[in-house]
């Protein structure tokens, strides 16, 4: 299980490099990130090593922030390598609402981070595939 | 231009004062027995119907607010019984709840006579065809026009808003001669048509009767220019009649004659509440005489204007009142429609404990009032799903369009991004230009 940082920024011009100026004076790395925006305003969706400190900088400088639960996979980096994991989920009826990836060079494959809408069933789910999670230290330890 | 009713509209002041008096101290006396909320008010001042022996002991009166008919909703300033109510309107309120207005027949057939005044005085006959472009409904504005567009035996086409490419059909195939309605649509309106590659030179319109929302000098230039016609105002409220209360004539175009023979205007210094000197600007404060479901004593309009005591050369001695400039209190007219930033702020209360920090921006684009209510986020309503966040907009803007009748877009903005003067929020930036 991994935890997910989400802050509410406004479609303004350099709302962005505020956020993440912000986390490089705190001293916290950026380890993966989506922004998902609509015409007035994005969701920016962070992994980092230290959710702590992340947050309470952020909430100094006056974001909203959130946190969300979501799962760390590692995907074989090969052809098909997704679909190993998307089609046993599928067949339980497990929706993704969002993804993204994950840079991470100390390893051969890739990791991508889920947000499903049943979490726990996506974990038996992925369990029984022998899929691998990723907790949260090892994340903050990548 | 002919006068509709020459014998009240031209009345030396004189007679026209005496007749003022009479109806005023009969009012008081029939309120005083009917009206619970009167006889109360004026038992604690001490003041006594028969007190009333001059116009200038009106100013002992009490006056009347918008609150005290909120504290008498929806019915009980009503001065006759329910029988005796032919009609109902309603205009919104501060806080949801609307402020409610009765007619008699007689309310009804005075009203349509003021109206049958007020397009004369706009230069309308008994053979002109009237486009009524206010909306009909709870909104006095549409039915108060037709009903006079009907005593004065004209055509009245009841097209009512909205739908605006069907209206300029209608303009073009019936050929109405008079148009009515709220200038700011019908300069929304002009401008439609003008894409659909219609010339208002090609239509028949000669004069026009706006109002419903403040409009300026500048607009009458434009919608003059634009329409090909006369533009006259039209002042009125739903809780002293509806429109035709004042209404500008088409000689001069310089302030609206008050149908004094019905309401008696007067100018106070919202502060101290004491009148003005004649001429200054302060708040418009009418009392009505003849009507008789839902008489007003000095009732506080919160428009800030002044009046005009210069006789007018169009032969009508009804004192002027010049076009309102401002509101004292922070309501706004989007569109035709009263908003109170409170009534934003009880939709916004409805699905939570605490209302959020939010702001008003009105904006005029392509001559159409906009609306946008920005929200700060807080974390108890922030999650990182954005079709939840959008769907917490589009819950919002449809409530205020529930409960207030105007369309908004809300758009939710980052905590404590809203301005804030001296720790209080800044609710309205009102960036149109009138």
């Amino acid at each position: 299980m991994a935890e997910q940082i989400s802050i509410f920024i406004e479609n303004k011009e350099g709302r962005l490099a505020e956020v993440t100026a912000i986390l490089r004076d705190a001293g916290v790395n950026i380890r993966a990130l989506s922004l998902a925006d609509t015409t007035d305003f994005g969701v920016l969706r962070l992994i980092v090593n230290d959710n702590d400190k992340a947050t309470t900088a952020l909430r100094d400088q006056g974001f909203t922030v959130g946190k969300t639960r979501v799962l760390a996979v590692e995907v074989n980096d090969e052809p098909g390598g997704l679909n190993q994991v998307l089609d046993p989920l599928s067949e339980q009826d497990v929706n993704v609402e969002y993804m993204y990836a994950f840079a991470n060079p100390q390893c051969k494959n890739a990791i991508m981070i889920f947000r499903f809408d049943d979490l726990e069933k996506a974990k038996v789910v992925l369990a029984e595939q022998g899929i691998k999670v990723i907790d949260k230290e090892e994340i903050s330890n990548l | 231009m002919p006068i509709y009713d020459i014998d009240y509209e031209t009345m030396p002041r004189e007679g026209l004062e005496a007749i003022q008096l009479r109806r005023l101290q009969t009012t008081i006396e029939r309120i005083y027995a009917t009206v619970p909320f009167y006889k109360e008010t004026y038992d604690k001042a001490g003041i006594k119907p028969s007190d009333i022996k001059s116009l200038d002991d009106l100013r002992r009166l009490p006056f009347t607010t918008k609150q005290d008919l909120r504290d008498n909703y929806p019915y009980r300033m009503f001065a006759v019984p329910m029988d005796q109510v032919v009609r109902i309107h309603a205009s919104s309120g501060t806080t949801g709840k609307p402020t409610v207005v009765g007619y008699t027949k007689r309310d009804i057939n005075t009203w349509a006579d003021l109206m049958a005044r007020s397009f004369a005085a706009a230069g309308a006959t008994a053979g002109d065809i009237i486009h009524n472009a206010w909306g009909y409904g709870l909104f006095t504005g549409g039915l108060g026009a037709h009903y006079g567009a009907e005593r004065l035996g004209a055509s009245v086409i009841p097209v009512s808003g909205g739908n605006t490419k069907r209206q300029i059909t209608i303009m073009q195939d019936f050929k109405p001669t008079i148009l009515c309605g709220t200038p700011s649509y019908i300069l929304h309106l002009a401008e439609v048509a003008l894409e659909m590659g219609v010339d208002f030179k090609d239509l028949s319109f000669r004069s026009g009767i706006f109002g419903a929302e403040p409009w300026t000098e500048r607009m009458r230039r434009e919608l003059e220019a634009k329409l090909n016609l006369k533009a006259v105002d039209i002042y009125g409220l739903s809780e002293v009649m509806g429109p035709g209360v004042s209404v500008e004539c088409v000689e001069e175009q310089k302030g609206l004659h008050v149908a004094e023979d019905h309401f008696i205007v007067e100018i106070v210094d919202p502060d101290t509440l004491e009148p003005v000197s004649p001429g200054d600007p302060g708040e418009l404060v009418f009392t009505t005489i003849t009507k008789e479901a839902f008489p007003v004593i000095r009732y506080r309009t919160k428009d800030i204007t002044s009046l005009n005591p210069v006789p007018c050369t169009c032969g009508r001695t009804h004192m002027r009142m010049n076009k309102p400039s401002g509101r004292t209190d922070d309501m706004l007219i989007i569109r035709g429609v009263n908003v109170f930033p409170s009534q934003i702020e009880s939709v916004l209360m409805e699905s939570r404990e605490v209302a959020p920090h939010y702001q008003l921006v009105v904006d005029r684009v392509d001559n159409l009032d906009t609306l946008t209510v920005k929200v700060e986020i807080d974390e108890a309503s922030f999650s990182d799903d954005i079709k939840g966040l959008q769907a917490m907009e589009g819950e919002i803007s449809h409530n205020i369009k529930e409960h207030l009748g105007v369309s908004a877009k809300v758009a939710l903005v980052e905590p404590k991004t809203i301005e804030r003067s001296q720790g209080k929020a800044v609710r309205v930036i009102d960036n149109r230009q009138f």
